[in-house]
C-alpha cells in the first residue's frame, strides 16, 4: 500500500452490492461482512433478493442485493441509505439509485452497461443522467474485461471465468475500507480443497480488484471505519434462522429430550429445517414431510412419544397448520411453531419481510383456541426466543407460536457466544412408572399444566384426541358445563404464563412525551429512531415487545408513564388493535409500512415528530 | 434366584374403560376383537402399544384399547403415526382409518407413510361409505353407487387400496373382511412382525348406511366361491369344494377348474408374497367379483428398510464423524473473534 491516500474516518459506512441474481451478490456481501467482524466492526446485514431463483438476466426484477451496515459505534440496523453502491449491470443502479445517500459512491461494472444491458434494464438514455448521480462519485470499471484478463491461461473455462467477477468487485471494496483479503482467500482455500484451480481463480481475481483499486487515482479517498467497542466475549455472525435452529438445539440438550423438526420446505423459513438437518450429531430427527400439515402432525406424534417437538414455517403455511395447531391445544402436547413471516395475504412476496400475520397466529384457529405467542427481535436474539419458546412448551405443556420474520431470518449480525452452562434449565412435568392414580388431565395447581405420560411408561396408558376432554380424566366428554370449564383452563393456562416471564422493560426515557411501541424485527430500526430522537432533545422511549401472549403483566403500568403512544409495525395496525383491546383507555398512534421493506429510521423520526408536535 | 416372570397378556388385557358406541351390528366390533386377540400373541408390553386415528367411525378405536393412544384429527393420522414411530421406533405404531380418511382427505400422508417404510400397521376399514356423517360416498364407492351426495349414482372411479399401496411402493398388503376374525387376526400378527409400513384392507359392513356392500362375496352361502385366502407357499386354490384355482395365461391371471382340461393341482400357482417384483401381487390385489374371486390374506409381505432405521443409523454415524460433541462446540464452531 505504497500510494499516498486520503483517509476518511467514518463512525458507520453502509454499502450495498448488488447485480444480478447470478452474479453471486450473496457471497460476496456475506464475505465482506465476515470480514469486517473479524476487524471488530459492529454491524448488520440484509439480503434482499428477488423470489425467481433466475428472473431474466439484466432485468430489475432480477435484480439481488446484499447491503452491509457497518461501524465504530453499536448498529442496529442494515441502514436506510448506502454510501457505497456495487452495481454490477444497469438494472442493479436502477433498482438502488433512490437508496444512496447524496454524493455516494458507486462502482459500476461499465462492460455491462451496453446498449442491450440498458435497454433490459429500461433506460433510455445516459443512465447517470436520468437517476441524476452526475456529481456522485461515479467508478467505472470494466470489470468483466479485467476479470478475463486476470485469469488469462488459467484454463478455466468462460463461464468460470465470469462467475468469478464478483470477486473483482469485492477486491475494490476491500481496497476503499483497507481490509486484508486473507479472510475471504481462506474461505475459497477451505470452500474448494479439492479444486485448486477455482481458488486460485478467485485469488487472482480478489487481488487483481483490489490492485486495481490502488492503482487509479478517481478511488481516493479511503474509508476508516475504526473496531466498535463492544462488550468483551467470544463473537460470532449469525442469522436469525440459524439462531433459531440452535435454540432449540440448546432446549433439547438442557430439557434432556430428543429434538424432532417435522417441516415442509417454505421461503423464508426453510433454512431453520436446513440447518436441523445438518446437526444429527446431536440427535436430532429431521422430518421433511410431504406438505404443512404432515410437518405439524409428524411433530405432534412425536411430541406424544415425548420428543421436543418443533415445525417451521412462513405465513401460508401456518395458515395450512391451523387445525393441527387446535388439536395440540385440545391435547395440550408441547409444541413450538416457529412462523418466520413474509408478505401476505396468499403466496405474496415470498422473500421480502411483513408482520402481517400476528393476528392468524393469536386467533387463526376455529373455537377458543389459546396458544402462547413470542416474538423474537433481532437475528441472534432468535436463539434466545427459541429457547424460551421450547422451555415455555415443555414446562406448561402448551403450544408456543414463535415468531420471526424475513428480516430477522436472513439478516446477520455479530452475536456474543453465551456459554451452554449459563444457560437455564428445563424441566418439563414427565410422569414416571409407578405414579399412583394417574389422570392424563390432573393440573399443576399453579402453571394449570397437565402431566405428560409418554408411551413407553408403564401403568400410564392413556388415550387423547381432538373430542373436548373430561376436565380430570381426559376421556371424551360432551357435558356443557365440563365444555365450557376446560375451555377457560386452556386459556387460563396460557395467561398463567405471565407469572414465568420477566417484566417488560423500556429502553430510552422511562417517563415522557412519546411511548415507542414495537414488536418482532422492527426493533433496530426503532431504537435507533428513539435513540437519535432523544439526542435531539425529545423525550420517547421504546417498548418492543417480545411475549405477546400472554403479556407481561406491567404493560399497563409502563403505557401511563407517557403523554403519546406510538405502534410501528409493518402491516395495517394488528398490534395496535391487540393493545386497544386489552387496554381501552389509551390513546395509541400508528406507524404502519406495508411494502416488503424494513422502516427506514428517517421515517420513523420523521412520524415521531409529527405525532410530538401536533395537539 | 428369582425369575422373572413374562406376564402373558390376554385379549382383555387390551379392553379399555370406555363403552364401545358402534352400532350395534357394526362390522368394527369384530375387528376391535381380532386386534385384542392378535396383541395378546404379540411380544410387545402393553405400554409400548399406541394406536393412533384420525376421523371418523373406525377412528373411535383408541378409546375402547387400554393402550396409548392418539385421536387425531381427519385425515392425519398417517402423518401422527409417522412421527410417534419416528421418534421412538421403540413403540409398536397402529394406524386406525376409514377410506374417508385414509384415501380422500389423508391420500397424501397415507401414501407418503406407504412410500418411506415406515414401520407401521395401518388397518383401512373400507365400507365404501362416510358413516359419521351419515352416507356419503367414499373414493372406494363402487362407479355409480347411489348415496346422499350423489342422489343418481357417483360419476367417478373408486380407489382400490392394494393398488395404491403397491403402486406407493408398498412392501406389505393384506386383505380380510370383518367377520373372519380368525383371519383378520393372523393377518394382524403377521403384519405387526414385519417391518416396514403395513396396510391392512378390511371389508367392513356399515349396516346404517351401506349395508351388504360387501355381501356378495362375504355371505356365508357364497364366501367359499367368491373368496380366496392367500397362504404363503401354498397353491391359490378355492371354492367350496376346493377344485378351483388360479393359473397365469400369458400376462392374465385365470380361474381354472381342477380335473377339467388336464389341469391338475401342479398347475395352480403357488402364493409367494415375498416376491419383491409386485406384478403378481398387483393382479391378485386387483381381482374383483365375478370374474375372480376375491383375494384375502397376506397378498404381499417384502423385507426393505425402514424409514426410522435409517435414520438412527446416520444420527450414529454423524455422532462418530463429527467434531462437535457439545452444545459449546456447536456455538464456536466457524469463524469466531475475541473481543
Amino acid at each position: 500500500m505504497a500510494t499516498k491516500r486520503e483517509v476518511i474516518e467514518k463512525e458507520e459506512v453502509v454499502i450495498r452490492f448488488s447485480g444480478d441474481s447470478g452474479d453471486g451478490m450473496q457471497l460476496t456481501g456475506t464475505l465482506f461482512s465476515d470480514s469486517a467482524a473479524l476487524f471488530g466492526n459492529d454491524l448488520v446485514t440484509f439480503p434482499d433478493y428477488p423470489s425467481e431463483i433466475r428472473a431474466p438476466h439484466g432485468t430489475v426484477g432480477g435484480v439481488s442485493g446484499f447491503q452491509v451496515h457497518l461501524g465504530h459505534t453499536e448498529i442496529r440496523t442494515p441502514g436506510d441509505y448506502a454510501d457505497v453502491l456495487v452495481a454490477m449491470n444497469p438494472a442493479a443502479l436502477k433498482a438502488n439509485a433512490r437508496w444512496l445517500k447524496p454524493g455516494a459512491t458507486v462502482i459500476l461494472d461499465s462492460d455491462s452497461f451496453d446498449e442491450k444491458g440498458l435497454e433490459k434494464a429500461g433506460y433510455t438514455s445516459d443512465p447517470i443522467e436520468e437517476e441524476k448521480l452526475n456529481d456522485y462519485n461515479i467508478i467505472r470499471v470494466p470489470i468483466t474485461t479485467l476479470t478475463r484478463k486476470a485469469l488469462d491461461g488459467l484454463g478455466l473455462d468462460m463461464k468460470s471465468v465470469l462467475r468469478s467477477k464478483n470477486m473483482f468487485a469485492l477486491g475494490i471494496v476491500y481496497w476503499l475500507f483497507a481490509r486484508p483479503l486473507d479472510h475471504t482467500i481462506k474461505y475459497f482455500e477451505t470452500k474448494f480443497k479439492k479444486r485448486p484451480l477455482v481458488v486460485e481463480a478467485n485469488r487472482r481475481v480478489l487481488h487483481a480488484g483490489y490492485s486495481y483499486a490502488e492503482t487509479i487515482e478517481a478511488l481516493t479517498p479511503t474509508y476508516m471505519v475504526s473496531p466498535a467497542e463492544i462488550p468483551k466475549g467470544t463473537y460470532r455472525n449469525i442469522n436469525g434462522n440459524v439462531a433459531t435452529a440452535w435454540g432449540f438445539i440448546a432446549a433439547a440438550e438442557k430439557s434432556g429430550l430428543q429434538l424432532f423438526i417435522g417441516s415442509y420446505p417454505i421461503t423464508p423459513a426453510t433454512g431453520i429445517l436446513e440447518e436441523l438437518s445438518m446437526r444429527k450429531e446431536f440427535g436430532v430427527k429431521s422430518f421433511q414431510a410431504e406438505d404443512e400439515i404432515a410437518g405439524i402432525c409428524t411433530a405432534l406424534g412425536a411430541s406424544f412419544a415425548g420428543s421436543l417437538a418443533v415445525t417451521s414455517t412462513s405465513g401460508p403455511g401456518l395458515a395450512l397448520k391451523s387445525e393441527a395447531i387446535g388439536l395440540a391445544v385440545m391435547t395440550e402436547l408441547p409444541i413450538v411453531i416457529v412462523d418466520v413471516q413474509r408478505g401476505g395475504p396468499s403466496t405474496g412476496l415470498p422473500t421480502k419481510t411483513e408482520q402481517a400475520d400476528l393476528m392468524q397466529s393469536l386467533y387463526g384457529r376455529n373455537g377458543e383456541c389459546p396458544v402462547v405467542v413470542i416474538a423474537a427481535s433481532t437475528p441472534s436474539n432468535c436463539f434466545h426466543y427459541a429457547f424460551q419458546a421450547a422451555k415455555i412448551a415443555l414446562e406448561h405443556m402448551t403450544p408456543v407460536l414463535l415468531m420471526s420474520d424475513g428480516f430477522l431470518a436472513n439478516g446477520s449480525e455479530p452475536w456474543r457466544i453465551p456459554s451452554s452452562k449459563d444457560l437455564p434449565s428445563i424441566k418439563p412435568p414427565i410422569v414416571k412408572e409407578g405414579h399412583e392414580n394417574f389422570q392424563p388431565y390432573a393440573r399443576d395447581p399453579e402453571s394449570f399444566s397437565r402431566l405428560w405420560a409418554i408411551p413407553g411408561t408403564k401403568g400410564l396408558e392413556h388415550r387423547i384426541g381432538g373430542l373436548e376432554k373430561d376436565a380430570m380424566k381426559g376421556s371424551v366428554s360432551h357435558d356443557p358445563l365440563n365444555h365450557e370449564k376446560m375451555v377457560k383452563t386452556r386459556e387460563e393456562k396460557v395467561q398463567r404464563v405471565a407469572n414465568y416471564i420477566p417484566e417488560q422493560e423500556i429502553e430510552g426515557d422511562q417517563t415522557g412525551d412519546l411511548l415507542v411501541i414495537g414488536w418482532g424485527g422492527t426493533y433496530g430500526h426503532l431504537i435507533t429512531a428513539v435513540n437519535e430522537m432523544r439526542k435531539e432533545g425529545y423525550r420517547v422511549g421504546l417498548m418492543h415487545l417480545h411475549y405477546i401472549k400472554p403479556l407481561p403483566k406491567n404493560i399497563e403500568t409502563l403505557l401511563g408513564r407517557f403523554k403519546k403512544k406510538v405502534v410501528c409495525e409493518l402491516n395495517l395496525g394488528q398490534m395496535a388493535s391487540y393493545l386497544r383491546m386489552n387496554f381501552q383507555d389509551h390513546h395509541y398512534h400508528q406507524v404502519n409500512k406495508v411494502q416488503g421493506l424494513p422502516f427506514t429510521v428517517v421515517e420513523l423520526k420523521e412520524a415521531f415528530s409529527k405525532i410530538l408536535n401536533e395537539e | 434366584m428369582e425369575e422373572t416372570m413374562v406376564q402373558k397378556l390376554s385379549p382383555k388385557d387390551f379392553k379399555s374403560d370406555q363403552e364401545v358406541r358402534w352400532c350395534p351390528g357394526c362390522g368394527d366390533h369384530a375387528i376391535l376383537n381380532a386386534i385384542q386377540r392378535a396383541l395378546a400373541e404379540l411380544d410387545y408390553d402393553r405400554e409400548d402399544y399406541v394406536f393412533v386415528s384420525g376421523i371418523g367411525c373406525s377412528s373411535r378405536f383408541p378409546y375402547y384399547m387400554n393402550t396409548y393412544g392418539f385421536h387425531g384429527i381427519h385425515g392425519r393420522a398417517s402423518a401422527i403415526a409417522t412421527g410417534t414411530k419416528v421418534a421412538n421406533p421403540r413403540l409398536s405404531v397402529w394406524q386406525i382409518t376409514g377410506d374417508g380418511d385414509a384415501l380422500a382427505i389423508g391420500g397424501n400422508h397415507f401414501i407418503h407413510a406407504v412410500r418411506r417404510n415406515i414401520d407401521i400397521n395401518i388397518v383401512l376399514f373400507n365400507n365404501e361409505i362416510y358413516g359419521l356423517t351419515k352416507g356419503q360416498y367414499s373414493p372406494t364407492s363402487k362407479m355409480g353407487a347411489v348415496t346422499k351426495t350423489s342422489p343418481y349414482g357417483t360419476v367417478e372411479n373408486p380407489f382400490h387400496p392394494g393398488e395404491l399401496v403397491i403402486g406407493a411402493q408398498g412392501k406389505f398388503f393384506a386383505r380380510s373382511v370383518d367377520n373372519n376374525i380368525q383371519l383378520s387376526q393372523e393377518i394382524f400378527f403377521e403384519a405387526a412382525r414385519s417391518e416396514g409400513t403395513s396396510v391392512i384392507e378390511i371389508l367392513q359392513n356399515c349396516v346404517i348406511f351401506n349395508d351388504k356392500t360387501h355381501a356378495e362375496i362375504t355371505d356365508k352361502a357364497h364366501k367359499d366361491d367368491r373368496q380366496i385366502i392367500l397362504k404363503h407357499g401354498e397353491p391359490m386354490i378355492f371354492g367350496k369344494d376346493r377344485d378351483k384355482g388360479l393359473v397365469l395365461d400369458g400376462l392374465k391371471l385365470k380361474v381354472v377348474k381342477i380335473g377339467e382340461n388336464g389341469i391338475t393341482e401342479k398347475d395352480i400357482l403357488v402364493h409367494n408374497a415375498t416376491e419383491n417384483n409386485p406384478g403378481i401381487h398387483l393382479m391378485l390385489a386387483n381381482m374383483r367379483y365375478p370374474n375372480y374371486p376375491v383375494a384375502l390374506g397376506v397378498i404381499r409381505n417384502v423385507t426393505a428398510p425402514t424409514y426410522e432405521k435409517a435414520v438412527e443409523t446416520q444420527i450414529e454415524k454423524v455422532k462418530k464423524s463429527s467434531p462437535l460433541k457439545s452444545l459449546d462446540d456447536l456455538l464456536h464452531s466457524g469463524n469466531t473473534w475475541k473481543v
